[in-house]
């Protein structure tokens, strides 16, 4: 290429760069100017917290002081119930603790609590939700369903348990498997190791709170995020991503570039939404059921069913319609799929739309469990990362697999290993299996060194 | 509101200790990614465990202070060693998704619970530097001009420059070296450098521990000039922030990660001390209280993007030495 040109090229580039990225920045303020304005939170507080809401037959109690203490019983923190019944006690590091309601603060005409004393373990960076049930005096009390680490009470490894943290894994590995087959699609037909990809799950989980705050109810909005998502995601590809194609910009430089697209979204989102965790109102907290050893809460269910039917309906799409098969062509040889007449550029953005929508729909399912706030995808990255890694970079089932895995060992794990320590576990497992078998569980032989 | 203040101010960031920190860190990056070509998004972890070790040997353990160094540098050989075994064979893509994870792996571990007694859980550890202030030969605040450094201040950051000017002549000098031009041939075509007999493992493995060993620098300065270790200070954003300087400066060249960190940092001090000058002045809505702290992360961000797009080989570098072609 000699100057002149180029740098033409390069000036076109600019303007069209700063006018869509401009116009996306713009149309996301007008979308999330619906949020109140950021409040005061330090980014960098620790994470971990205990939360719930006391209800007694449907209305919110108040007043009511709940102690966290850890095992040894060194108090940590404390705090009262709210006019809507929640309390949310910070803790300093994911562990176990102990959480008390003092029962002489509850308010006369509450008769009582099934137990006053709830032991729970609280995963790395997990606002754990806790259900003290009130007016059922003795009988059993329980942790209501809560994030990836929910599992209730320590111990040894009984029946019981195994089964809840694999129910537990299996659904954590569904949700995350959205995320890791649209990470992986993109991966195939563009070749982009894209570390953005946290922040498109990021993306649907807040814009998924910002709709039912407008007054949607939750289903709605849901489907809307989604949608929104999927825009995001052509907006990204349109603004950023082809025109880096367009110039031939090595994989390398895309790389970092995606780096620094997370860097800057993550810290917009930060800017949006503060540093708070939120959650969806009418999810806050549900009380579990019991489905033969195993508790969970309502809405794992339905997270759990919902994942699987879009999971199906992706891989069929990807294998039964014409443009999955194009998609699949692209991923397998791109020069030779567009000379068969196949457009890439089309399906590239195919992909990119529908990867950004499965992310923001996994978006939406983690933060029914662990809440809304602005680091929700960066912290699933590395996750969403380990699971396509394990299964096969670039490949349709090795990613689902791959995603299943990890969300299965991560809960399984904590059996024998602190809970806090059950990411670096998976992400060790990761540097394991790639020493053995670098090309994952289910990918083709090729030079990955 | 005092303009003044707020350059002056940027100005001591520009020297501080923050970019002492992070530029110690891209010092050793540099010998990884821009001589070497190794995508290495695992700095952090260097900075951390040779932070933890002197921590952890002075203040958990009563060792003396020289001591906590030399287990501090042990721990970092031993993580150069574990990480660049398994990993140096991947391609660049895998490397970075490996180094990353394994950086993250020694931030939960040193914030565990389990480990709290050793390492201090989420709290980190203090109480440890008391014997490097005790040679502190400043006695009141260094003035420099409109600058000025308390006498602790003054102490670390002298020390942290003398050891930026130790390092920029280690590299200088080791890259115009044979072994230094092994590498450079590595980072542009490493088929080439093994169908010449040169094991390129072996030089990959050596050009991870010369880096990891300049990062346990940044860890030392790190430690001592805020006198406390905390496990998230070495989150992945550390490493993305190193790299954002390096580039910025420009990759292979001496001078880049002392340009890059130096305008990182004043830039990075003079936009917070921009915004909060604006604060009453812009309705709430578009600039609350924390909001400027976010706003300045942006645009790192969005720095790191325009750089790589637009100037790859940043402000000293030359393009055609820039290792960005997927291999």
């Amino acid at each position: 290429m000699d100057g002149a040109p180029s740098r033409r090229k390069q000036a076109r580039l600019v303007r069209r760069l700063t006018r869509v990225l401009l116009g996306a920045v713009l149309a996301l303020a007008v979308v999330l100017l619906g949020l109140s304005p950021a409040t005061a939170q330090d980014a960098e507080q620790s994470a971990e917290s205990v939360r719930g809401v006391l209800r007694f037959e449907g209305e919110p109690v108040a007043g009511v002081t709940i102690t966290v203490q850890t095992p040894d019983g060194e108090e940590v923190g404390s705090a009262e119930s709210d006019a809507e019944g929640t309390w949310l006690v910070p803790v300093p590091a994911a562990g176990t603790y102990v959480v008390v309601l003092d029962p002489d603060t509850l308010p006369d005409d509450v008769p009582g609590v099934a137990a006053e004393e709830i032991t729970t373990e609280v995963g790395n960076t997990q606002s754990k939700s806790v259900l003290f049930r009130l007016g059922e005096e003795g009988g059993g009390g329980g942790a209501g369903g809560g994030g990836s680490g929910g599992s209730t009470g320590a111990g040894g490894i009984t029946f019981d348990r195994v089964a809840q943290l694999t129910v537990e894994g299996l659904r954590f590995g569904i949700v995350l498997a959205l995320a890791a087959l649209g990470l992986s699609m993109i991966f195939g037909t563009t070749g982009l190791t894209n570390f953005a990809h946290g922040e498109l799950i990021t993306f649907g989980a807040i814009a998924a709170y910002v709709i039912t705050g407008a007054g949607l109810p939750f289903l709605l909005a849901a489907v809307l995020a989604v949608v929104a998502s999927g825009a995001f995601g052509w907006a990204q590809d349109t603004a950023l991503w082809r025109p880096l194609r367009r110039r031939r910009t090595g994989l390398i430089a895309m790389m970092i570039v995606s780096i620094g697209l997370a860097i800057f979204l993550r810290y917009f989102f930060l800017y949006l939404f503060g540093g708070e965790r939120r959650p969806y109102q009418e999810f806050a907290v549900q009380a579990g059921i019991e489905l033969g050893p195993v508790t969970l809460a309502a809405r794992d269910i339905w997270s759990m069913g919902i994942a699987v039917l879009v999971l199906a309906g992706t891989v069929l799409a990807l294998s039964r319609t014409r443009l999955g098969k194009a998609t699949r062509a692209v991923s397998d040889n791109p020069a030779l799929a567009s000379a068969t007449g196949i457009d890439v550029d089309k399906v590239i953005r195919v992909v990119w739309i529908g990867g950004a929508a499965l992310a923001g729909l996994s978006g939406i399912l983690i933060a029914l469990s662990q809440q809304v706030d602005f680091q929700i995808g960066f912290r699933s990255l590395l996750l969403v990362f380990a699971a396509v890694v394990l299964g096969g970079l670039g490949t349709i089932a090795g990613s689902i697999v791959g995603a299943v895995l990890v969300g299965l060992f991560l809960q399984l794990s904590t059996l024998v290993i602190p809970i806090e320590l059950q990411n670096a576990g998976v992400l060790a497992l990761l540097i394991v299996v790639l020493l053995i078998r670098p090309q994952g569980i289910l990918g083709r032989r090729e030079r990955v060194g | 509101m005092d303009w003044g203040l707020v350059f002056s101010n940027a100005l001591e960031a520009a020297i501080g200790a923050d970019m002492v920190i992070y530029c110690l860190a891209a010092i050793g990056l540099n010998v990884h990614f821009g001589y070497a070509g190794l995508l290495n998004f695992g700095q952090a972890a260097f900075v951390a465990v040779a932070a933890y070790g002197l921590a952890t040997m002075v203040a958990t353990f009563g060792a003396p202070f020289w001591v906590g160094i030399s287990v501090g540098l042990v721990a970092v050989v031993v993580l150069a060693l574990l990480l660049g075994i398994p990993t140096l064979r991947l391609r660049a893509d895998y490397l970075a998704i490996v180094t990353l994870a394994a950086a993250e792996i020694v931030r939960l571990t040193f914030r565990s619970v389990t480990l709290r007694d050793t390492f201090g859980g989420s709290d980190g550890l203090q109480d440890f530097a008391s014997s490097f202030y005790s040679i502190n030969p400043f006695s009141s605040d260094l003035l420099l001009g409109p600058i000025s450094f308390s006498e602790r201040q003054a102490w670390a950051i002298l020390i942290g420059w003398v050891l930026i000017v130790l390092a920029s002549v280690l590299v200088w000098l080791l890259m115009r070296s044979p072994w230094g031009r092994v590498l450079k041939g590595i980072r542009e075509d490493e088929d080439a450098v093994r169908s010449l007999g040169k094991n390129v493992y072996s030089y990959k493995l050596q050009a991870l521990l010369v880096g990891g060993l300049i990062g346990a620098l940044a860890g030392y300065m790190y430690a001592l000039s805020q006198a406390a270790v905390q496990p998230d200070y070495t989150s992945p954003d550390f490493t993305f922030f190193a790299y954002t300087i390096l580039i910025l400066g420009g990759a292979a060249r001496v001078f880049g990660p002392i340009l890059g960190a130096a305008i990182f940092w004043g830039l990075l001090s003079l936009s917070d001390g921009v915004l909060r000058a604006l604060e009453g002045d812009l309705p709430t809505w578009l600039l609350g209280p924390t909001d400027a702290g976010a706003i300045r992360f942006m645009v790192v961000g969005l720095a790191l993007m325009l750089l790589m797009i637009f100037r790859p080989q940043g402000i000293l570098g030359d393009r055609k030495e820039i290792a960005l072609d997927a291999r």
